[in-house]
């Protein structure tokens, strides 16, 4: 197991290695960032100040050097922008991307995982034919459109929620949260469902491919057979049995949802670290777009780690690669 | 003599009931559904759409000179000032009739997604069967690439790209090439680690034809079901993460408004309850991806051969 985990680790290292690498290069060709930094009358001279200030005047493979040397020591560099520190930037906003994720995730779940087992159960009903049409609408209509009409009904039209924005926060420990209060639940309930259509259509095919394969199984009859009411034989035998996919993809939809989070950011005005990389990519704010890709890296490994390790627990069977080495 | 012989034994072959070819299969498998045929319709007609919107569009939309600024943010069904026409879906906020930007924006969007998943299948097609075919240090190299892309959400990858190449239709399409070749060559290798131990392969290797021949001629073809079905999904793909790039503002420009661009443009006048202008692009951009969805959802059915009969 402990190799196993070290050798994903050493892999994710490796990604981050190239793709900042990449990154840095690409974003060095596109355009020069002091031209952004310095007002428009600043003379040559104060140019270069600012260009040396940030080392932005030694040749790129020095700075790239620089970089990573400071990196190894979890320095990431300061935006060019505000001159705070890049990773600082991005973790101040890091709680408000992760609510809205996991919300939308848990509502995805709670919506999708018994209308797949119900589609399991009867392949054939008029109800399971309105669910799957249902799901494949859900996860066809473009995102960003979702959210675009929810906000025209519910906040311009009805008028019942706001349009955008997040709401009062309170901290718990080190997390600044919006769900404990039910001005932050207002503004969180448009963009979580807007991102929940979508996963739950995904859940909803998943569940049910899973229960349509494991009703036929011998010991669900056998189940059957001795009479068990049921209630007791979805919520026993069935569910065990097909939480391994659902984990699976939620898991890696987690990854997918905080990266989409982009878009969803965006729209509903939502002070989240998407929103923050789309304005740093347009304002060529190389430092905090690098250390956000770092993270993010960083973060979808740590996620198939914990999937890979939830197996483990959640099926015996499973023995991960490498464990044994 | 011997030619009537032949001519009545024609006719007796031609008197059996042919059997079915493989085309003759997925036609009539895919027409029993009514869904698919409900999607391929709605496919055909966002083609039509397309492909025709300069000759059945009411208006030019690019055409600055025909637009009168008056005509701006009109509702459905409103006439114009001039009274020449009659603006269906509206106009937008640059006095755009909604119904040609909807035809021309389906161009835009269709095109860029046509040919971004023709590309990305060809590429990774190859490199996919070449992986498979060679094995050794050269697949474990491509499939690593793949990997490693594939690890990355899409949106990311292309987002980044696209700060890096600019605007334009161009550079829509290479990032949108190179967010999913990586899926067609995952699921080219797949099929062609299959395909490489059969029969076929090895006696066309042992005539000695050149991999390139044996690669395309005839793994290829063999391979072909599994990727037409991911090429079918991942044309809905592309075309929803072209219209999300575009909605960014970081895909395609101003003057080559895809149904995104449209759906963004209309979004600032939202709040004041103009709606029209993001609605109907959107659903016009919904229909074209659900008649994808449909379609390649069952053709995967079809072709699956876990359900061959």
């Amino acid at each position: 197991m402990l190799a196993y985990i070290i050798r994903r680790i050493l892999q994710a290292l490796l990604v981050m290695a190239v793709m900042s690498g990449l990154v840095f290069v690409g974003l060095y060709v596109v355009g020069d960032p002091v031209a952004m930094m310095a007002s428009a009358e600043a003379t040559d001279l104060e140019r270069d100040a600012i260009r040396a200030s940030f080392g932005l005047d030694k040749p790129l493979w020095q700075q790239y050097a620089i970089f990573m040397s400071h990196a190894l020591r979890l320095d990431f560099g300061k935006s060019f922008l505000t001159g705070q520190s890049a990773m600082g930037l991005i973790l101040e906003r890091m709680p408000a991307t992760l609510e809205l994720a996991c919300v939308s995730l848990l509502l995805a779940i709670v919506v999708g995982v018994p209308l797949g087992i119900w589609a399991g159960l009867k392949p054939q009903a008029l109800s399971t034919r309105g669910i799957m049409t249902g799901s494949i609408l859900g996860f066809s209509l473009p995102n960003f459109w979702v959210g675009l009409m929810l906000i025209m009904v519910f906040a311009v039209y009805l008028g019942w929620l706001p349009a955008g924005g997040r709401g009062a926060t309170r901290m718990i420990g080190p997390l600044d949260l919006s769900v404990l209060t039910l001005d932050g639940w207002s503004r969180l309930l448009l963009p979580a469902c807007t991102i929940a259509l979508a996963k739950a259509a995904l859940i909803i095919r998943i569940t049910r491919a899973a229960t349509r394969e494991a009703l036929p199984m011998d010991y669900i009859k056998f189940a059957r057979a001795k009479g068990l009411a049921w209630s007791r034989i979805l919520r026993v035998h069935l569910l065990k049995n097909i939480m391994i996919p659902i984990v699976t993809v939620c898991g890696l939809e987690l990854g997918q949802v905080v990266a989409f989070a982009v878009v969803t950011e965006t729209i509903f005005a939502w002070p989240g670290m998407g929103k923050l990389l789309l304005d740093s990519i347009i304002t060529l704010d190389r430092p905090v777009v690098v250390a956000y890709l770092i993270l993010i890296v960083f973060f979808l490994v740590m996620l198939n780690l914990a999937v890979d390790i939830l197996y483990t627990v959640l099926d015996p069977r499973v023995r991960l690669q490498g464990a044994k080495a | 003599m011997s030619d009537t012989v032949v001519i009545a034994a024609l006719d007796d072959i031609a008197a059996l009931p042919a059997p079915e070819t493989p085309w003759q299969r997925l036609r009539r498998e895919f027409v029993a559904n009514k869904f698919a045929v409900f999607g391929l319709v709605l496919l055909l007609l966002a083609i039509c759409a397309a492909v025709f919107a300069p000759w059945i569009s009411p208006q030019n939309p690019y055409d600055i000179g025909s637009l009168d600024i008056l005509d701006s943010k009109l509702p459905p069904g409103s006439r114009s000032g001039a009274g020449t026409m009659t603006y269906w879906l509206g106009t937008d906020g640059q006095a755009r009739d909604l119904l040609s930007a909807i035809f021309y924006g389906l161009r835009t969007s269709l095109m860029v997604g046509g040919i971004s998943v023709a590309a990305a299948l060809a590429i990774g097609s190859i490199v996919g069967l070449a992986a498979a075919y060679f094995g050794g240090w050269i697949d474990a190299l491509l499939m690593r690439i793949a990997d490693i892309q594939l690890s990355f959400p899409a949106i990311l990858v292309a987002l980044i790209l696209l700060a890096i190449l600019g605007k334009g239709v161009d550079k829509v399409i290479i990032a949108l090439i190179v967010v999913q070749w990586a899926y067609f060559a995952r699921a080219a290798r797949g099929a062609a680690l299959v395909e490489r131990g059969k029969e076929y392969v090895e006696a066309a290797q042992c005539m000695a034809l050149g991999w390139p021949r044996v690669l395309l001629r005839h793994m290829l073809p063999n391979c072909m079901p599994p990727l037409i079905v991911i090429a079918t999904i991942d044309l809905a793909h592309a075309i929803a993460l072209e219209s999300t790039l575009s909605f960014l503002g970081v895909g395609v420009p101003v003057t080559e408004p895809s149904l995104g661009m449209l759906i963004a443009n209309g979004f600032e006048f939202m709040l004041s309850g103009t709606y029209w202008i993001s609605f109907f692009p959107g659903i016009a951009l919904a229909l074209a991806i659900v008649g994808i969805n449909l379609v390649g959802d069952h053709l995967r059915d079809i072709l699956n051969p876990h359900n061959a009969r």
